[in-house]
Parts: C-alpha cells; sequence; structure tokens
C-alpha cells in the first residue's frame, strides 16, 4: 500500500509538470484529492488493515497528501503567474497612439484679456460695472467735457441713431452714470463694446472693447494714479516692466497721460513689436476733469478722482503678436483654438 | 505739425542733440509721432554746372553732359532728362555714392557711352512729391546758379536737419506754429523766445487811399486787417524760403504765395491776398452769404453758399469765402501788380459748420476751426511785410485798416499753490510754480497761497485752475511725481450678470465649444437669409444707424443666429471640418426705454454647429448641462413646426417656469444652402437675459442615500407620435415617492414592432430613502406606471 502512495505522488507528480492551466492543476487535485480520487479511495480503505500497518500506512498517506497538496499549491501559483505574465504581454499596446480626448472649448481672446485685466484690477478693489452700447448723446459727449465741436462728435467719427443718441465711443459714460447713482469713495472699472465709424483694416475696427476705470474720494493724487497704473502694468506684463506717464489732452481729465511700458516682449530693447523703441503705449488716463464731477454731482473741493481708458484688441494684440485686428471678428476656429 | 529742427532754431536756441530734444519736449507734453533726418540718407552728391550737351551717339532720347564738379576735368554724364541745359546747376551724384533710396550709383556705358555718375531730381535726394516745385517735379533739379560746383549738396543746400512731426493735441491749435513750438521748447530747455523781425524799412502813401474794411457780422469775424502793396514783383523765392515750406511739408510755388505760406508757419495766422484791381469801390465788407448766392472759388468750382456762410464781399460783389477759400475773380496772377493783403480772425465755429457745408475743408479753414488769437493779426501781417520788402517783392503801403470791435484780452486766473499739490500729490513751492508759468510767457501775482496767472494771448486753452494744474505737471515732468496707491480698502466682487457670464463661458468651453465675438451692427436683409417672416415684428423693430459703413452694418442686430451663420459658414468654406460655437452678446430692438430715446437692449446666448458629432441632440444636451449648471433644472422642450429658420421637425422651443427661453434646432436646409454650408447646421438661440434672471448659484448638499436602490428597466412598444417627454411625464406623475430616477436608454424602430411604432426603453431608480424596499413595494408602484402609461398613451410593455 505503501508503494501505491509512493506511485500515486511520483505519477500526480509527473502530471503537475505537464500540466499547463490552473484549469489542469484543479483537475488533478480532484483526481487524486477529490471524493472519489485515489488518495481518498486509499485513506478509505485503510480500514481493512491490521492496527500497527494503519500507524504507519496512515502517516505515510498523511505525508504523501500534505506533499501533494503544496505541490498542488506550488504549481498553481505558478501557472497563474504565467497566466498573467502571459496576458500582459499580450496586452502591449503603441503608447505613441494619439489620446482620446473631448477638447476644451477656448474662450474669445478678447474677453480673455478683459478676464484678465479685470482680474488684476478686482484685486485692487475695483468693483466691475456695466452700462448700455446705445448711450445719450449728453452721457457720451457733454457729461464728459467734450464740447459741442469736438471733432469726435462728427459724423465721421461717431455712430448716430438719433440726434440724441449715438453708439458709445468709449465707456467712460458709465462712469458718469455710477458717479451719478453712488456717492464717493468709488473705484470701478466698465469694460464693454465701444463703437467708432473706421472702415475695418488691419489696425481699425468699428466694433471694439475697451476697459474704463475711475477712481473718485478724498485726497486722491495724480501719484496714486501712476501708483495704481504702475501696479496694473506690472501685474498685467510682468513684475519688471516699467511705465512711463507722457502728458496728453483728453476732454474729460486733466492733467491727462498716455502711458507707456517697456516692452514685454524684449524688456526694453527694441523688437518688432515695440518697433525698435523699447515702449509700448497701453493706455491713456489723467484726473477727473473738475466739469465731469460736476456732473456727477460731485464736490470738486472735497473729492478729486482720476480715470483711465485701455483697448482690449490692442492689449490683446500686442500680447498675442496678432497683426490684424479684423481677426478677432472673423471667428475662424484655426484661429479662435490657438488660445487656449 | 512737422517742426525743422534748422527753423525752429530761429526762435529759440536749440543746442541738445536730436534725440534729447525729442525725449524732453515728449516728457512736457508735445508728443512726436515721426523723426526723419534730411540730407544724411544720401551720399556723394555734390553741386555740379553743365557745360556742354551733346547728342548721345546711338540713342535718340539720351544726351551725352560734360559736367563741371569742382575737379580740373568735367566729367561725362549720360542722362534721359528732359530739362537740363548748358550752364545748369545741378546736383550730381558721383560714382559710389547712393541715393535716398539705397541705390548705389557705379560707373557704367549707357548705349556704349561711359557715364561716370548721374543727375539727381529732388526726389532722388529724399523729397516727396508733394514738396517738389513744379517746376523741377518731373527733371533733374535745377538749382540756383550761385553755388560752387564740386561742394557738397547738403552743405550747398544747408540740407542737413531733422523734421520732428509733433501730434498736436486739439486743444493746443497755438502749436501748429513754429512760434507756438518755440514758446514749449524754449521753456523746456530754458532758453529765450526770438521773436521774428517784423519792422518795415520805407512805406508810401495810406491803405485808407485803397481799401476800407467794414465788419457787418462781428459775431463771426472778431477782427479784419488788411495791408496793401504796390509794385508786386512774382517770382521764385530764394533757395532758404524754399527750403524752410519743403521741410514742413509744403510745395514752394512763388515768392508772393511762399512768403504767406511762411508766415502762416510761423504764426498759425492764415493769410490770403486779392488782386486790389479786381476789388471794386474799393472796399472789402465782411458779410454773411445769403440762401442760394452762388460762388466761384479759387479752384474754378461753382459753389453754392450755405445761408449764413461768412464771405468777403467787395462794394459790388463776393470776392471770398471768409476763412476757406478765396474766389477765382480776385485771384492773383502774373500781371497782379497790387494786392491787398487780409489777415483776419473769423469765429471757429462758423468756419467749421461752413465747410462741413461746403465739403471744402482747405489748411486756412482746418486752423480757423481750431481757433486762433486775434491778436496775432497785426503781427503776422506785419512780418508778412517785412519779408516782401526784404525779398525786394514789392512796396509797402503805409498803416493799415484794422477793425477790431472787441479786443480779446487775456484772463487771469487764481491758483492755489496748495490746490495743485493736493491734486498732484507733490510739494512744490509756490516759487517753483511761478518760474514755470513764466517759462512759458505767463505774468503771475503771488498773494499768499495764490499765484494770480495772466497766460499769453495764443493759449486761448487756459481757463480754470485745473488748465494751470496740468501746466505745473507736465513741465515738472510727470517722471518726477511721486507714486502711490489710494487710501482706504475697498472689496471688489463681479456683478451677478458678470458672474453668470463667467459661468455660462466656463461651461461652454468646458463642453468644447469656442467663444465668437461679432459686430453689433448687421445688414437687415440678414434676418431673410435666415427666414425669419416679415411679420416677425419685435425681430424686426430695428435700431438703426444714421450714417452707418454701409448696408451690410446699418442696423442693430435683434438676434444673433444670423451672425452666427455667417461665421459657420466662413468656417466651413474654409475647409474646417467642424464648428462648434457660441457667442453672447447684446441684441436692440427698437422700443425706447426712456426720455432720451435710448432703445431697449438685451442680451442672448447663441449656440450654432456643424461637424460629425453635431446633431439636435448634442445641442440639446450642451443647453441642458449649462441650464443645469445654472440651477435652471426642468426646463421642457416643445416641437415647433412653424419656425421657418429651423428644419420643421427638429425644432423646439425651450420653456422655463411656463416662460420663452428661446429656440432650439436645425437650421432648415434652404437656410443653409444660402449661408454655402452643405452640412446639418444646429443653433439655438437663448435669452440670455432671463439666464441672468434665474440663474442660481447657491448649492445646498443633499445627505447621501443609506438604503439601497432598486432599478427595473421596461422596455414599451408606442404609436411612433407617442414622444419620449409625454412617456416620461406619464412615469413621473406615477412613480410616487419612490421613483428616484427615470432614464432612456434605449430607443428602436424596425420590422419587429412594426410600421408606425417604436419601442422605449427606460431605467426606473426606486429608492426610499427611510428603509430597503420590498419587491411588493417596488411591483405595486411599477405596475401602476405600466398601468398609467398603457391607459393614457397605449403603451404597451414589452418582453425585454
Amino acid at each position: 500500500m505503501q508503494k501505491q502512495l509512493i506511485t500515486i505522488l511520483e505519477e500526480t507528480k509527473n502530471q503537475l509538470s505537464e500540466a499547463d492551466s490552473p484549469e489542469a492543476v484543479e483537475e488533478i487535485r480532484v483526481r487524486v484529492l477529490g471524493k472519489k480520487g485515489r488518495l481518498t479511495e486509499i485513506l478509505r480503505s485503510m480500514g481493512g488493515l491490521a492496527a500497527e500497518e494503519r500507524k504507519t500506512v496512515g502517516k505515510k498517506a498523511n505525508e504523501v497528501r500534505a506533499e501533494i497538496e503544496s505541490l498542488l499549491e506550488a504549481r498553481r501559483k505558478e501557472l497563474n503567474l504565467l497566466k498573467k505574465q502571459a496576458q500582459l504581454a499580450a496586452e502591449v499596446i503603441d503608447v505613441t497612439e494619439p489620446g482620446r480626448v473631448r477638447g476644451l472649448g477656448v474662450k474669445h481672446p478678447v474677453t480673455q484679456t478683459i478676464d484678465e485685466m479685470s482680474k488684476v484690477f478686482m484685486n485692487m478693489g475695483f468693483e466691475v460695472v456695466e452700462g448700455p452700447e446705445v448711450e445719450t448723446v449728453f452721457m457720451n459727449f457733454d457729461a464728459l467735457n467734450a464740447g459741442p465741436n469736438h471733432p469726435s462728435r462728427d459724423l465721421t467719427d461717431t455712430f448716430y441713431i438719433t440726434d440724441k443718441t449715438l453708439l458709445r465711443t468709449q465707456t467712460s459714460p458709465v462712469q458718469v452714470r455710477t458717479l451719478l447713482s453712488k456717492e464717493p469713495p468709488l473705484k470701478v472699472i466698465s469694460p464693454g463694446r465701444v463703437f467708432r465709424c473706421d472702415t475695418p483694416d488691419a489696425t481699425h475696427s468699428p466694433v471694439f472693447h475697451q476697459v474704463e476705470g475711475l477712481v473718485v474720494g478724498e485726497g486722491i493724487t495724480m501719484a496714486d494714479l501712476k501708483g495704481t497704473l504702475s501696479e496694473f502694468a506690472r501685474q498685467m506684463f510682468g513684475s519688471g516692466t516699467k511705465t512711463k506717464f507722457r502728458p496728453h489732452h483728453f476732454p474729460f481729465t486733466e492733467p491727462s497721460a498716455e502711458v507707456d511700458v517697456s516692452c514685454f516682449k524684449c524688456g526694453g530693447k527694441g523688437c518688432k513689436v515695440c518697433k525698435g523703441s523699447g515702449w509700448i503705449e497701453i493706455l491713456g488716463c489723467g484726473m477727473v476733469h473738475p466739469n465731469v464731477l460736476k456732473v456727477g454731482g460731485v464736490d470738486t473741493e472735497k473729492y478729486t478722482g482720476f480715470a483711465f481708458g485701455i483697448g482690449v484688441e490692442r492689449i490683446a494684440m500686442l500680447k498675442y503678436e496678432v497683426d490684424d485686428i479684423r481677426l478677432f471678428y472673423e471667428n475662424d476656429e484655426r484661429f479662435l483654438k490657438q488660445f487656449k | 505739425m512737422l517742426v525743422s529742427i534748422n527753423w525752429l532754431r530761429d526762435y529759440a536756441e536749440i543746442d541738445v542733440p536730436v534725440e534729447e530734444f525729442c525725449d524732453r519736449m515728449i516728457l512736457s507734453g508735445s508728443n512726436i509721432e515721426t523723426v526723419e533726418p534730411y540730407g544724411t540718407k544720401f551720399s556723394g552728391i555734390v553741386v555740379g554746372k553743365i557745360l556742354r550737351i551733346e547728342k548721345h551717339p546711338d540713342a535718340d532720347r539720351l544726351v551725352v553732359c560734360s559736367v563741371d564738379v569742382g575737379e580740373e576735368e568735367p566729367i561725362q554724364i549720360v542722362t534721359g532728362a528732359k530739362n537740363v541745359f548748358e550752364g545748369a546747376t545741378v546736383p550730381v551724384i558721383r560714382s559710389g555714392g547712393h541715393l535716398a533710396d539705397g541705390t548705389v550709383i557705379k560707373k557704367g556705358k549707357l548705349r556704349g557711352v561711359l557715364s561716370d555718375g548721374m543727375l539727381c531730381s529732388a526726389a532722388e535726394m529724399g523729397y516727396e512729391d508733394k514738396v517738389i516745385n513744379v517746376l523741377i517735379r518731373d527733371g533733374i533739379w535745377i538749382l540756383d546758379d550761385s553755388f560752387v560746383p564740386g561742394t557738397d549738396i547738403s552743405e550747398a543746400l544747408q540740407l542737413r536737419d531733422h523734421v520732428v512731426d509733433f501730434e498736436i493735441t486739439p486743444n493746443r491749435p497755438d502749436c501748429l506754429s513754429m512760434i507756438g513750438m518755440a514758446r514749449e521748447a524754449a521753456a523746456v530747455f530754458g532758453k529765450e523766445l526770438h521773436y521774428p523781425d517784423t519792422s518795415v524799412k520805407e512805406t508810401h502813401g495810406d491803405v485808407k487811399d485803397y481799401v476800407e474794411v467794414e465788419i457787418r457780422r462781428p459775431d463771426l469775424c472778431p477782427r479784419y486787417t488788411a495791408h496793401v502793396i504796390t509794385d508786386i514783383r512774382v517770382e521764385q523765392s530764394p533757395w532758404w524760403l524754399q527750403r524752410c515750406l519743403m521741410h514742413a511739408g509744403m510745395r514752394p510755388i512763388n515768392n508772393i504765395v511762399d512768403i504767406t505760406n511762411f508766415v502762416m508757419m510761423e504764426y498759425g495766422q492764415p493769410i490770403h491776398a486779392f488782386d486790389a484791381t479786381s476789388v471794386s469801390g474799393k472796399k472789402i465788407i465782411v458779410d454773411a452769404a445769403k440762401e442760394g448766392d452762388k460762388f466761384v472759388t479759387l479752384d474754378g468750382t461753382e459753389r453754392v453758399m450755405p445761408e449764413g456762410t461768412l464771405m468777403i464781399n467787395d462794394a459790388e460783389k463776393q470776392i471770398g469765402i471768409a476763412g476757406i477759400m478765396g474766389g477765382l475773380n480776385s485771384e492773383i496772377t502774373e500781371d497782379t501788380k497790387t494786392v491787398i493783403l487780409e489777415v483776419a480772425n473769423f469765429n471757429g465755429d462758423s468756419i467749421r459748420s461752413s465747410s462741413k457745408k461746403l465739403g471744402l475743408r482747405t489748411e486756412a479753414s482746418s486752423r480757423y476751426e481750431k481757433g486762433i488769437d486775434a491778436n496775432l493779426c497785426e503781427e503776422a501781417a506785419e512780418r508778412v511785410c517785412h519779408l516782401i520788402e526784404a525779398l525786394g517783392c514789392g512796396k509797402i503801403v503805409g498803416g493799415r485798416a484794422d477793425v477790431y470791435p472787441q479786443e480779446q484780452k487775456a484772463v487771469p486766473t487764481n491758483v492755489r499753490v496748495s490746490r495743485v499739490n493736493h491734486v498732484l500729490g507733490t510739494d512744490i513751492s509756490g516759487e517753483e510754480m511761478e518760474e514755470i508759468f513764466k517759462s512759458l510767457e505767463m505774468t503771475c501775482v503771488t498773494e499768499g497761497d495764490v499765484i494770480t496767472v495772466t497766460p499769453p494771448t495764443v493759449r486761448q486753452d487756459l481757463e480754470s485752475e485745473v488748465d494751470y494744474i496740468e501746466e505745473v505737471a507736465r513741465m515738472f515732468g510727470y517722471d518726477r511725481l511721486p507714486t502711490s496707491i489710494p487710501q482706504g480698502s475697498s472689496v471688489a466682487r463681479l456683478t451677478h450678470q458678470e458672474e453668470v457670464r463667467t459661468r455660462t463661458r466656463n461651461i461652454l468651453t468646458a463642453l468644447g465649444l469656442d467663444e465668437i465675438l461679432t459686430y453689433s451692427f448687421v445688414n437687415p436683409k440678414s434676418l431673410d437669409k435666415v427666414n425669419v417672416t416679415q411679420t416677425d415684428l419685435s425681430r424686426r423693430n430695428f435700431v438703426r444707424i444714421m450714417n452707418p459703413l454701409g448696408d451690410d452694418s446699418s442696423v442693430m442686430r435683434t438676434m444673433l443666429t444670423p451672425n452666427m451663420m455667417d461665421v459657420l459658414a466662413k468656417n466651413y468654406a474654409k475647409g474646417n471640418k467642424q464648428a462648434e460655437l457660441f457667442e453672447i452678446g447684446r441684441i436692440f430692438n427698437n422700443v425706447p426705454i426712456n426720455c432720451d430715446g435710448q432703445p431697449a437692449e438685451a442680451e442672448d446666448l447663441c449656440i450654432g454647429m456643424y461637424g460629425e458629432e453635431a446633431d439636435f441632440f448634442a445641442l440639446k444636451g450642451v443647453i441642458d448641462e449649462m441650464l443645469s449648471r445654472m440651477g435652471m433644472e426642468g426646463s421642457v422642450y416643445e416641437a415647433e413646426r412653424n419656425l421657418p429658420m429651423y428644419h420643421p421637425g427638429r425644432c423646439a422651443n425651450i420653456i422655463y417656469n411656463g416662460e420663452l427661453l428661446g429656440t432650439v434646432g436645425e437650421i432648415h436646409p434652404d437656410v443653409a444652402e444660402r449661408y454655402g454650408i452643405g452640412v446639418r447646421v444646429y443653433t439655438c438661440e437663448l435669452l440670455f437675459s432671463a439666464v441672468m434672471l434665474h440663474a442660481k448659484s447657491q448649492i445646498i448638499y443633499r445627505p447621501l442615500p443609506k438604503y439601497p436602490a432598486v432599478t427595473r428597466d421596461i422596455s414599451l412598444t408606442t404609436d411612433e407620435n407617442v414622444t419620449v417627454g409625454a412617456l416620461e411625464d406619464v412615469i413621473r406623475e406615477n412613480g410616487g415617492r419612490i421613483l428616484e430616477n427615470v432614464s432612456l436608454f434605449d430607443v428602436y424602430r424596425g420590422k419587429q414592432v412594426g410600421e408606425g411604432k417604436k419601442s422605449v426603453a427606460f431605467a426606473l431608480t426606486y429608492r426610499d430613502a427611510e428603509k430597503t424596499l420590498t419587491d411588493e413595494e417596488v411591483n405595486s408602484v411599477h405596475s401602476r406606471i405600466l398601468n398609467a402609461l398603457n391607459d393614457q398613451l397605449g403603451a404597451v410593455q414589452r418582453d425585454i
């Protein structure tokens, strides 16, 4: 009987070495250790043996059983491992194939530029205000101290709806509306669309966008204007940006200035973007003219203020090196998609 | 305003390099557009004298010149120019030299004859056509005989100069003159301002015997002066005068015209000359035209004078349009012997209005429009007389006719030193401010904090204290002003509207759509193009632009879809395989909202798409996701068959809270075809103003379910005309408290369900928040739903 046990063991070993899957291993286990398995049958038939022999055979049978079990387990593990390896080997992919994505869309570059500017000003405590695009002549010109013969009022410059209404040529009327509806101190920006009678070409568009700002309070000085706009320039164009304030003339501010920033493309050395000068004009500004504050019902002795206006497309063109303003309004996907 | 630095030095001693000059002028408020060097753009050009001209042996159109260039032997130059002659003094470029445009001239043979250099035109030396004397415009520049052959041309003609183009702002018409710019420069560089010589050595007779002046409209003509010059000799101006004009961008014509232009450039004061013999009755009368008056101007055009146009008349007739253009009937000709010189001041508004009505804008009118100091008349007139005498081209009659009813005086303004510093954030002393004012030719009287400043009368822009604050700031230097950040804190946040717009843009771009921006004005016919009916009065109630650029931009848009279609069409035409776009923009309706007549403005959102992934449900999905992210759930889609813009079977109204929020659909194939789009196009236009009104941003957390859900699928066979929406409604109505979710997972049409039928499958999720549901509880609700579907819609459950 012991011989039989050894035979079973040897045969099982041989079978296991030939088994090529965990399933085959399981079949072997059933054949040997299952309810009707060969080893089980031997164990069952041991009842007929003498006590002494039963002890010896029993011990041997248990040893064989334990060994077979451990062999089964080992072979199973080995085969599982091989199976996994085979599977992984079969699942090799070409990692250079393109990824699959439904790409994000893009906000219009003009919107992106407005958002960026608004963020900078909001961080400085400016509130965003809005107003109508069809404005009154009074709000767009008279209230902003543009005399009755100011050239900007010409039909060749401004789109009129009636003799009393027009398409606003600047977002400054919103500031007058704000002065009329709120008490100082106030600090607002008004981003929006404006209109001028310009036939579209590479640098002109009859529709464009501005972000204009207004600060009115007690003790607001031209130094504050310089400080605020210099900070805007640094946040918008980089911390090393320098600013140059040049005297200029606008009806609604006095003193007035145009602001140049050191070229953010070349750092001031001179390049294509700054046309070699190292400086780029980015905005107009000034101390709010007392006549404008008066229209807004503000006590001009008590309060002073400053205002500024920035052309959004101009900033976007400089920043992204876009050389034709019409591209913004053509909305070619191949153009838009570049502003990811 | 073109300013020749050399000319400017006649009035103020500018001794700094041109770069420094420009930098400091800019920082004091005289902005500069360009700086153009003169006389240095070419090389190797000298004065030459043509000694002999011979025919070219082999070319009819060429001649061979022997030219003295100051060397022992003359050089030989072949030229095709027509205006050369023996004895002519001309600019000659030597071999190896280059022209203003960079062309290098080499010694070579022209049709076999050696040519050692070239004779030059003014254009080849860098002058623009518009400043070149007509006598030499089409040929070689014929110079004055006084120049010595061999002299460097720039040396001889004193061409080396820089011409600075100043950008003059509308508040500073005084700077449209050499003296005005010199006044600025003198102040900036601390120099004295030298006024031109206006002295006249010798006069004869009395102006009174030649002309008498009467102003009938003193409101439109504050001052009129007349001088008389006899024995006029019209000839070419001396070179220095021609050069000044050329560098100022003007063409030299003859001595009389050049002198009046030169003085106009010096003072900014227009000057006109009449032939005295054509002024009848020895009278000049300034009066307004009557309606229908016809008048022939210098340019030979007969014009109908708008009523009220200020005219210059003699005793019998009109002889000039005041401040705009003289008349042909009193023009200076070669035979003119005596001229009446008009130096007058006209009301700027009147000139602007007449010039606009006439459609006639001249150098004079554009100067009057901007405003001129009436006190300039006298000096400018005397300067003309001085130059005429000095150049020997006429004799000056003594005295002048001068009607100046109300002398214009400078108005003093009180400037508070403390206020200046308060506005500028500076600590500038009263003394320093005084110095600034005085450098600009203002007079000052100081008492305590107040400086009473009187400006020269040319400075008509200075009216109130704030104007003087600007003078201090710009002369002190903006770069020297301190820098600070406004005191006091403030909190900023986005307005609700801006927040909703930003959120919408974020959602739509996250869903893969790109934002577009289009013009606010459109062609009214764009509505026809998208099949908006003639009876759609609200869409057709346009806000019209009085002065549009053209038909394509003549009305304000009442909807965004036509613009979206244009953009989609452009993208399609450019071969872009797909486009999924949106625009948020204002629309306008001609309904006045206040007494000023401002029209109603609202905001719309338009979405448009074409391409492989685009279909009705892709678009609907975008809208639903966006509305859901706005906290606007539960919008209903009702089939709309009557909007001709859309495919009749593929269009819906979007209803939110019982109100129409917008429409969505497949664009009608006819419309797509009209736009040249060969694929299906889907668009949607929503009232974004309504979205902004209803959008919510508050999110409240709902506890996560504690008990498991039970899912049951149902598959129904219904008639084709029973909508998914209707089925869903019945399911929800009968689902009670425990029906958590209904989701469509299949719609099938085919042989198995039969003609006119379809099979619709939903997954229903049941859950009780308080306990685990039993089969019995679910079965009871589920069968209620199935029964209701059957009873109300005739939907029969299929075996799955």
